[in-house]
């Protein structure tokens, strides 16, 4: 047998009646005893104040707006002017009462500013996504919350893009924009309806990705009920999915109106959300838009051919590693 | 490496009365092992509090394992029982208690977790009726029926199965200088009939070897994973914790590596697993996977014993906050 192997199997049986502590070795009785006794077991009334502690949320103050019986909703913009018109001419031709912005109004797109004058017109009611608390606060990334380099890399190319295309007006409005709002969406004002939290990431975190298969039941009924609200309505990950919790109450991401949900499908969603006897209806809604003007203004702008190609045929090719792995398995790239 | 803080929240002011975990008034050490003189004074270790149990870990291989890696920061082997494993039934109490806690992804560690006969019974219940699950493997035991079964699994449960494979080298003399010999090629055919059956395996390599992290490095990994049939490869890099057999193999950590109070600077600590996650063994609830062979760093029996602050005493706290590291994939 040779030195190494005789090493391998001498490491291999090293531990025999031995615990590992730290950097040496001590009897497992050792190791044992000295677990059992650190730490602290609380009795069962101190363990469920510990569990409310952690789970406790002071009242939200954000004023409840609406009742509304229909409204729209939608995220990531990300300067796609075309879609953005098409949304709110549609939007307006279902009867909506209300429009709603989730937030992240620049990303890929060109003219990041050009969208502005649309929300104003329209009265769309916006909040902040990481993009908009970026560009105001003077931050020099989008705070997306990508971990992988070329998913880093393209968010600093659009970033930067955006950046510079933003006058300071622009980027000052957006500073003003509130984080969340709150709307009660019911049949009428005689009906209680349902109270409905509005927000970029998620309630607790404004770049948090809420993707359909990493999104437990157990914890967006968790969140509903620190914000006693019925249901909340998210963006941020760029995937629509809508989820009705076991008491009823319905969570969605609305997916973005900015690039196509990674489907091979061109078009880009939104949501129409809409009060019933019983509670609201979510619609996730498949929105056609000019493609090819958005491709040839981002072709004249000289933005990342990656970009273009996305737009053009409905996969992403662009700030994937962030993909939980059934969407990534459902993915052309 | 973005190091976003976990939480937007602000702290419960409520919660702060709590003892934090593995302070140096508290913890134990054994009586062969002399307390570092470099310990900073109780009042300068800082703490982190938990925001939200996001991230549920089990170290459900114990510190079993058929490998005996020479960079282990538990030590794991064959013969390393100082974790065993855990059984079903006793990962499901936890599964519930954090499940109304609000966690959002369960992960599965060791040891090895397929040398667990029940590690596939518990990644069906989980992915089915509480949310993502992780297992980390050495690749060894993925032979083509039992990834045919998880592949059933993940497509089955309502929730994402995600698999991740530990390489420190993208060749066998690189890898098995670390993990032993025959284990490359045993992980990489490990990697091989995961493809087969149309999963992706994340491959996570540490920086046992400086160019693994560079961009010739990875792209190393990347064309052997393309060669494995792996379409669309999946890297994640970690550093090296100076601890368990890491610190026999390439030295102890020096006594300056710990965290005082200020060394947050603008970044603060929140950025840190700790304040987002704990790991549950089958002797009770640690404050992080890494730290599962200090008794000090163990909270309590139960998750509701281990929600309050953790104490940055230790020196791999002073990598977690150097290097940004996650555990998370």
């Amino acid at each position: 047998m040779s030195d190494r192997l005789a090493l391998e199997r001498a490491r291999l049986g090293a531990h025999r009646g031995l615990a590992t502590w730290g950097e040496r070795t001590v009897p497992l009785a050792e190791f044992r005893v000295a677990a059992a006794a650190a730490g602290r077991a609380l009795a069962d009334a101190e363990r469920e104040v510990a569990r409310r502690a952690l789970l406790e949320r002071p009242r939200d103050p954000t004023p409840v707006e609406g009742p509304f019986a229909r409204i729209a909703v939608f995220g990531g913009i990300y300067s796609n002017r075309q879609a953005l018109a098409a949304c709110l001419a549609d939007a307006a031709a279902r009867g909506v009462e209300a429009v709603y912005c989730l937030g992240d109004l620049g990303a890929f797109g060109p003219h990041p500013e050009a969208c502005w004058p649309l929300l104003l017109e329209a009265g769309v009611r916006s909040i902040q996504g990481n993009y908009e608390q970026s560009l105001a606060g003077g931050r020099d990334d989008c705070n997306c919350g990508y971990t992988d380099p070329r998913d880093n890399h393209f968010a600093r190319l659009s970033y930067q893009y955006t950046a510079r295309n933003c006058s300071p007006a622009f980027k000052a409005w957006m500073g003003a924009l509130p984080a969340r709002r709150r709307v009660r969406v019911a049949l009428d004002a005689e009906n209680p309806g349902n109270e409905l939290l509005l927000v970029h990431g998620s309630p607790r975190r404004v770049n948090e990705f809420l993707f359909a298969s990493t999104s437990p039941v157990a914890l967006l009924s968790m969140l509903c009920a620190e914000e006693r609200c019925d249901g909340f309505l998210c963006t941020h990950s760029g995937l629509p999915w809508v989820r009705t919790l076991p008491d009823g109450k319905r969570v969605a991401n609305v997916g973005v109106l900015g690039r196509p949900a990674n489907d091979g499908d061109r078009r880009v969603r939104y949501a129409i959300v809409t009060a019933g006897p019983t509670g609201v209806d979510v619609e996730i809604v498949k929105l056609a838009y000019d493609h090819d003007d958005l491709a040839r203004e981002m072709r004249a702008e000289l933005l990342p051919e990656e970009f273009v190609e996305t737009i053009e045929s409905g996969w992403w090719t662009t700030c994937l590693e962030v993909l939980p792995s059934r969407e990534r398995g459902l993915s052309r790239f | 490496m973005q190091r976003a803080a976990n939480s937007d929240r602000p702290a419960a002011p409520d919660r702060a009365a709590v003892p934090p975990a593995l302070s140096p008034a508290t913890s134990a050490r054994p009586p062969s092992v002399p307390a570092p003189t470099s310990v900073p004074a109780p009042s300068s270790v800082p703490s982190v509090r938990l925001a939200d149990l996001e991230t549920l870990w089990f170290q459900v291989g114990g510190t079993l394992c058929n490998l005996a890696c020479t960079h282990c920061f538990v030590s794991c082997s064959p013969t390393n029982h100082t974790h065993e494993l855990m059984t079903l039934a006793e990962v499901v109490p936890f599964l519930d208690e954090g499940a109304a806690l609000g966690v959002k992804e369960y992960y599965f560690t060791g040891g090895e977790p397929f040398l667990n006969p029940e590690m596939e019974a518990i990644l069906a219940l989980v992915t089915r009726s509480y949310g993502p699950a992780t297992v980390l493997t050495n690749g060894l035991l993925l032979d083509p029926e039992r990834c045919r079964r998880l592949r059933a699994i993940a497509e089955e449960g309502d929730y994402a199965l995600d698999i991740r494979v530990s390489l420190d080298g993208p060749d066998a003399e690189s890898n098995d200088a670390v993990r032993g010999p025959g284990a490359f090629a045993r992980a990489t055919a490990g990697i091989a009939n995961l493809a087969a059956v149309g999963l992706n395996p994340v491959v996570t390599a540490t920086e046992v070897d400086d160019g693994n992290g560079t961009p010739e490095g990875k792209e190393r990994f990347f064309a052997l994973l393309r060669a494995l049939g792996i379409a669309k490869p999946r890297l994640k890099l970690l550093p090296l914790f100076r601890i368990g057999a890491e610190a026999e193999r390439a030295g102890a950590y020096e006594s300056w590596q710990r965290l005082a109070a200020g060394d947050e600077g603008d970044l603060g600590f929140d950025h840190l697993q700790c304040n987002s996650g704990r790991m549950v063994t089958g002797q009770g609830v640690w404050v992080c996977p890494i730290l599962v062979n200090e008794p000090a760093a163990r909270m309590g029996p139960r998750l509701a014993d281990a929600l309050g602050p953790a104490a940055l005493s230790h020196p791999a706290c002073w990598t977690c906050h150097a290097y940004g590291v996650s555990c998370r994939t």
